[in-house]
């Protein structure tokens, strides 16, 4: 029983730590498959982690948290909306800054929060479906970005490709020329996708503040950022693959922790790189297919959009 | 990704030192920090012993500061540029600055340099660091006696001397109440990451450890704790407003006695090298308040905390045996603090095996 038990905590610690990661990158995938490039997902997490934090903190409501969690990603990307599409500048550089700036804020306007215990968001306790054995804590009790998240990766592989929008998304990010010369407004359509990116990776800073480990300290993220605009890359820009490159991710973090703590002599150092080492591996080697890896990778990304007149 | 900000920073500082170093005589006092000051730990306490200088010398000196500063070839940089500014005495806060202390000391004679918890010197560059192992020694006996599953949980940093003298002197605690207390080590390789410290002390307390011990800098690991209603300990300050329930009591870092001295010895000129490392003695280590213990063992941890303080108990005495049995030195001796400082193996009861 010990080692069943044992298992059970590996996969719902190992929940906890995947759910950022997932919600960061689904974002950040929206936004590539529209053409934009924002590197600004550190920045925008960690702000969205610290007004999460204060708005619970004020309130005492964590769902209101969320909300402001949501809504300071999304104003942090606006901005790179602003300067990249409107005022057609350089997206890396603008999305370095973000992430400067993002930290630079939160660490302010985080000040005075620092050493207060914050306000957690509740597991769900759904009587008798919650108590079932071993899988009903799994199943039946996590919170409520984790059922989120797997519907948000569900709705966006559904949309990408099997609506109009989704596919309006694409063409302007495949080629943005076209896409405009029929009519689309290339513009609108990746502000509407960098703020859907900006929103989701605000949502992320909020769960490592509010769920994860309910406190704020500067630099929390911890670079959760930049490993979510990795799983995009490496995920092909496929909803899919993303959701099993973030749990694979988190499931190997968590088993190396557990690898140790059961004194398996293995070196540490090793161990904490392997999360990275096999993510990539397995996601390079379910994108051997080049042809298919090629035909996802959007045409337009990174590059700026002038509309003639 | 602070530190691109720190370039700019340097790029401005370089054509502004200038003008700035003829506007005053102040006594310019310059910090490096590993991690940010709201860390609420390590940093966190660096920067209150800063705060003590100002409060202390008022208009007399100007302090400042560079956090988020990565151990590596960028901490000469930060280190280069503080002291190009103008600064007159600079403390770097961290093991892995070192080197490049020593590297930027060398080409700025004038100027006063203190490292942390390092061990190379110069006539212009101290070393200081404090005997937290005293503090864990207190902590490992409480643990022992705390403990119903007789494992500690022990969330580590990196594997280097200060970090592994710490849980040799936790366990020798230990093992002073309960020879055959247990411990399960966990390296997270970070000073910092919240959520993967919450994750270490998840994995310890699902294998079966019932107090969670900590040399990361957070109080992530404490709030665990509080919820799975095991004990823990706060690290480098008293983080009891995140675990009222499960900290048992605190080791404090109390930097801010030994950054005043220096800043006074740097002001009257009697500033010279030197190596310090303090303890209980020095009031360079505290203990927080013991909560959540009964009485007997708040007196029993007031009682070694003293002995310790006056000298008639050393943590590292003797007879002490490595992991693998061979006797490191023998009864009535005590370990000299050559052998502590360079530390790279485990005391005799951890298991697991340290990585080099």
């Amino acid at each position: 029983m010990a080692g069943l038990d044992v298992f059970q905590a590996i996969i719902l610690t190992l929940i906890t730590a995947s759910t950022p990661l997932l919600i960061a990158a689904l974002g950040e995938l929206v936004t590539e498959r529209a053409g934009v490039l924002n590197l600004g997902v550190e920045g925008m997490m960690i702000v969205g982690a610290v007004a999460g934090f204060a708005v619970s903190l004020q309130t005492g409501n964590p769902y209101l948290g969320i909300i402001a969690a949501i809504l300071a990603g999304m104003f942090l990307s606006v901005l790179f909306g602003f300067l990249t599409l409107s005022l057609v500048t350089n997206q890396v550089a603008t999305g370095l800054s973000l992430t400067l700036l993002g930290l630079g804020l939160a660490g302010m306007l985080g000040s005075g929060f620092v050493g207060t215990p914050g306000v957690k968001l509740e597991q769900l306790n759904i009587p008798f479906l919650t108590d079932l054995p071993f899988i009903g804590p799994i199943l039946f009790g996590q919170d409520v970005l984790v059922y989120f998240s797997f519907i948000l990766a569900a709705l966006i592989s559904y949309v990408l490709f099997k609506t109009r929008i989704g596919l309006i998304l694409r063409a302007v990010g495949e080629n943005h020329t076209s896409a405009h010369a029929l009519g689309y407004s290339v513009i609108r359509v990746r502000y509407l996708a960098v703020m859907f990116g900006g929103g989701c990776a605000g949502l992320a800073g909020g769960y490592l503040s509010l769920a994860y480990t309910s406190l704020w300290v500067e630099d929390m993220t911890a670079g959760r950022g930049w490993i979510a605009l990795a799983l995009v890359v490496f995920s092909s820009w496929l909803p899919g693959r993303l959701l099993l490159g973030a749990y694979l991710f988190g499931a190997v973090g968590i088993l190396q922790i557990h690898v140790q703590a059961a004194g398996w002599p293995i070196p540490s150092q090793l161990l904490s790189s392997l999360p990275y080492l096999a993510t990539i591996l397995v996601l390079v080697i379910i994108s051997a297919n080049r042809a298919v890896t090629r035909a996802n990778t959007p045409a337009c990304l990174g590059q700026a959009f002038v509309p003639d007149r | 990704m602070r530190k691109i900000i720190g370039l700019a920073a340097a790029v401005l500082a370089m054509g502004l030192g200038v003008a700035s170093s003829f506007a005053d005589d102040k006594l310019k006092v310059g910090f490096i920090y590993v991690g940010p000051v709201g860390d609420h730990g390590w940093t966190y306490q660096h920067n209150e012993g800063r705060l003590a200088i100002e409060k202390e010398f008022g208009d007399a000196v100007e302090t400042s500061f560079v956090e988020n500063v990565s151990e590596g070839p960028d901490a000469e940089r930060a280190i280069e540029r503080l002291a190009r500014e103008g600064h007159d005495l600079i403390f770097t806060t961290s093991f892995g600055f070192m080197n490049p202390t020593i590297k930027v000391a060398k080409k700025f004679p004038d100027v006063k340099f203190e490292h942390a918890t390092g061990y190379k010197r110069a006539d212009n560059v101290s070393t200081y660091s404090s005997r937290f192992y005293e503090g864990r020694y207190v902590i490992g006996q409480i643990a022992a006696k705390m403990s119903k599953t007789n494992t500690i949980g022990y969330i580590a940093s990196f594997p280097i001397p200060e970090v592994v003298r710490g849980i040799n002197s936790f366990m020798l605690g230990a093992q002073s109440i309960n020879p055959d207390m247990k411990i399960k080590v966990i390296w997270v390789n970070s000073w910092f990451d919240p959520g993967k410290e919450a994750d270490a002390a998840k994995a310890l307390i699902d294998q079966g450890a019932d107090i969670i011990s900590q040399h990361t800098d957070s109080p992530a690991p404490l709030q665990v704790a509080e919820e799975r209603g095991v004990f823990a300990f706060g690290q480098a300050s008293d983080m009891i407003k995140f675990a009222p329930k499960a900290q048992l009591t605190a080791i404090i870092d109390n930097w801010n006695d030994y950054y005043v001295a220096r800043t006074k010895a740097a002001l009257d000129g009697s500033w010279s090298s030197q190596d310090v490392w303090g303890g209980f003695k020095d009031d360079m280590v505290d203990m927080a308040a013991y909560t959540n213990l009964p009485d007997d063992v708040v007196a029993a941890a007031k009682d070694t905390a003293a002995k310790i303080e006056s000298g008639e108990l050393h943590p590292f005495k003797g007879p002490i045996f490595k992991q693998d049995g061979t006797q490191v030195i023998g009864e009535g001796e005590v370990l000299d603090d050559g052998t502590l400082l360079g530390m790279n193996w485990y005391v005799k009861g951890v298991d697991g095996q340290l990585p080099q």
